[in-house]
């Protein structure tokens, strides 16, 4: 669908038409008072080549850095012809089709990622997208306090294991709405949620309890023993869910007894580079008796009058245009263009291909565990199994090993005590399918050497490189 | 012309009340109601136990057309509420003053009921309404 925009000709000639003499004079009832006026701060437009060599620059001080940072973004590797296919004409539109006449490729496609990610999950239905894996956990925790009706509480179980990122987006998204999120510390030793750290809040009102597995330290979660508490306390469970990771493991739907309700997360594993904070997507599913509670746009397959099959927009209404306030979202639009890059990214890599993606993910994880761990100076932090990504404790100042292997160009992790003040000097790592022996190999090798000049004995010079 | 039985109450969002012998009420909403929203799809009925105020929404009926909230006539407690709906949401559309009824109340102050139009009053206040 090409879009025009309107020449100088349209402009006056619409403008003729309703007799005005400028555009600026539509907005006149809006008072003075109001209004912005001249905007500061915005710089003067640049030229297409001034801007072309301001970009590169700002590209080259980034670097390319041999990353072993996870944290909620992960460097996967996406095979070339996802976004030479994303990027096609026909596709390149971030915005959801209204118009079934106009649209039914971009609708089929949303139609097969809703299936695919309806599979991944294990639940029943799954929308069209919403912004990111933040966003969608808020989007989350409003959907269940509408489809929990035995409750009246309004509160939400959140484990200090969930993303402190999500945790924060879903505090500013929902704390006006007078909804209570209840934190749920974690286990010093395992990293993970116990039943115990719940059980306060055994026979209390509870909307729902948010659980992610992997967590963000990486640690897999006992996400069945978790939901059968949550249900069995009349509370809905929320399950946030790293995608690759559900090729391996139990998928949210099949958590405990009954499977977790509703199952939300980022998808920027699934074919979207790594940039800096976004664009990204945030995927959600759950299950059939709670779909009229869901955010967001649902393409559904029908037929037409001659029995032909097509895709429209269903269920619609849930949403604004339809229900005004009392939509289930103001959220009605999705992330269009990445959700189209993550259907051909799992299209091209199959079932068996994302399993082998998420067992290659595991194994370099353990590798590079093992690699850095070879130090005495270094420990695990958590003795729970993870997924691709776990704490380390350096037992030397974390900032004298990370300045000298950001020199190295190497990413070394994620900082925990920025988020988690008792976890000073612990570096949240991560591998994905990317990272090399070789990769591993040099980033213990860098390693070593930084902690032996350290840590050489009548040897207080500080090393070179820091 | 619309069918507006005359031994029901009607309300100004257009649901229509019946007093049982038990001193209940039964709650639908109205044929004219029905007609503008056009193929019912999904009818979304209170909790049983539920407290609700008078005119308080406490029901959605969606229709291939439009969702619109379903409000209480009286306040009291939701006594019972049309299972069967969940299955044929059509009910409404087909008999929506018998076995379209949504919900029903146990009222909390029956001269609530007062507030309520008669057939008569609910008829000229179509006609108000098309003008």
């Amino acid at each position: 669908m090409p879009f025009i925009p309107h020449s100088e000709t349209d402009v006056r000639e619409m403008l003729a038409t309703i007799g005005s003499d400028s555009i600026e004079e539509l907005f006149d009832e809006i008072p003075d008072s109001l209004r912005t006026g001249k905007l500061s701060g915005v710089p003067e437009g640049m030229i297409e080549q001034e801007i072309t060599r301001l970009m590169m620059q700002r590209a080259e001080a980034d670097g390319r850095p041999l990353c072993f940072m996870g944290a909620g973004a992960y460097d996967h590797h996406i095979p070339a012809a996802v976004w030479e296919i994303t990027t096609r004409g026909e596709f390149y539109s971030a915005y959801t089709p209204y118009q079934a006449e106009a649209s039914q490729g971009t609708l089929q496609l949303i139609y097969e990622y809703q299936t695919m990610m309806a599979q991944l999950t294990g639940l029943d239905v799954s929308n069209a997208s919403l912004y990111d894996g933040a966003s969608g956990l808020a989007e989350a925790v409003l959907m269940a306090v509408r489809a929990n009706r035995k409750s009246k509480s309004r509160r939400i179980l959140i484990p200090t294991t969930v993303h402190p990122y999500y945790r924060q987006t879903t505090h500013t998204i929902v704390n006006n709405q007078k909804i209570e999120l209840v934190e749920v510390p974690y286990c010093p030793e395992g990293g993970n949620t116990l039943a115990e750290a719940l059980k306060q809040y055994e026979g209390e009102d509870i909307a729902a309890l948010v659980i992610q597995q992997p967590n963000f330290f990486g640690i897999l979660e006992d996400v069945d023993i978790l939901t059968d508490w949550a249900h069995a306390q009349g509370a809905l469970v929320i399950g946030v869910a790293n995608p690759i990771a559900m090729a391996l493991l139990k998928p949210p739907g099949a958590w405990g007894v009954k499977g977790a309700d509703i199952a939300c997360g980022e998808g920027q594993p699934l074919g979207v580079p790594m940039m800096g904070g976004g664009p990204y997507f945030g995927f959600m599913c759950c299950k059939q008796e709670f779909v009229r509670q869901m955010p967001g746009r649902i393409v559904g397959r029908t037929v037409d009058r001659d029995d032909v099959v097509g895709y429209t927009l269903t269920l619609q209404a849930r949403e604004q245009h339809i229900r005004r306030s009392k939509a289930t979202s103001n959220i009605c639009t999705n992330q269009g263009l990445l959700v189209t890059a993550a259907t051909i990214h799992m299209s091209l890599l199959g079932a068996e291909g994302l399993k082998r993606v998420a067992q290659a993910c595991h194994a370099n994880a353990r590798k590079l565990v093992d690699a850095l761990t070879a130090s005495e100076y270094v420990e695990p932090v958590f003795k729970r199994p993870y997924f691709h990504e776990t704490a380390l404790r350096f037992s030397l100042p974390l900032d004298n090993v990370m300045r000298p292997l950001n020199a190295h160009n190497i990413l070394p992790g994620y900082a925990l005590q920025q988020d988690y003040p008792e976890l000073a000097d612990t570096l949240l790592v991560c591998a994905t399918e990317t990272r090399t022996d070789a990769d591993i190999e040099m980033y213990a090798d860098h390693l070593g050497r930084i902690i032996k000049t350290q840590t050489a004995a009548g040897c207080p010079v500080k090393p070179k490189m820091a | 012309m619309s069918n507006i039985p005359v031994e029901l109450k009607y309300a100004k969002t257009h649901e229509w009340a019946r007093t049982n012998d038990d001193g209940s009420v039964t709650v639908g909403i109205s044929d004219t109601a029905q007609d503008q929203l056009g193929d019912m799809v999904f009818i979304e009925v209170p909790e049983v136990g539920a407290t609700v105020t008078a005119e308080e929404a406490c029901a959605v009926v969606e229709s291939v057309k439009a969702a619109s909230d379903v409000y209480a006539p009286v306040g009291g407690k939701i006594v019972e509420v049309n299972e069967g709906l969940a299955d044929s949401p059509e009910t409404v559309n087909n008999d929506a003053y018998g076995e379209g009824w949504i919900f029903r109340i146990e009222p909390s102050d029956a001269g609530e009921l007062g507030a309520l139009m008669d057939a008569d009053g609910y008829t000229g206040f179509l006609a108000a309404e098309d003008h």
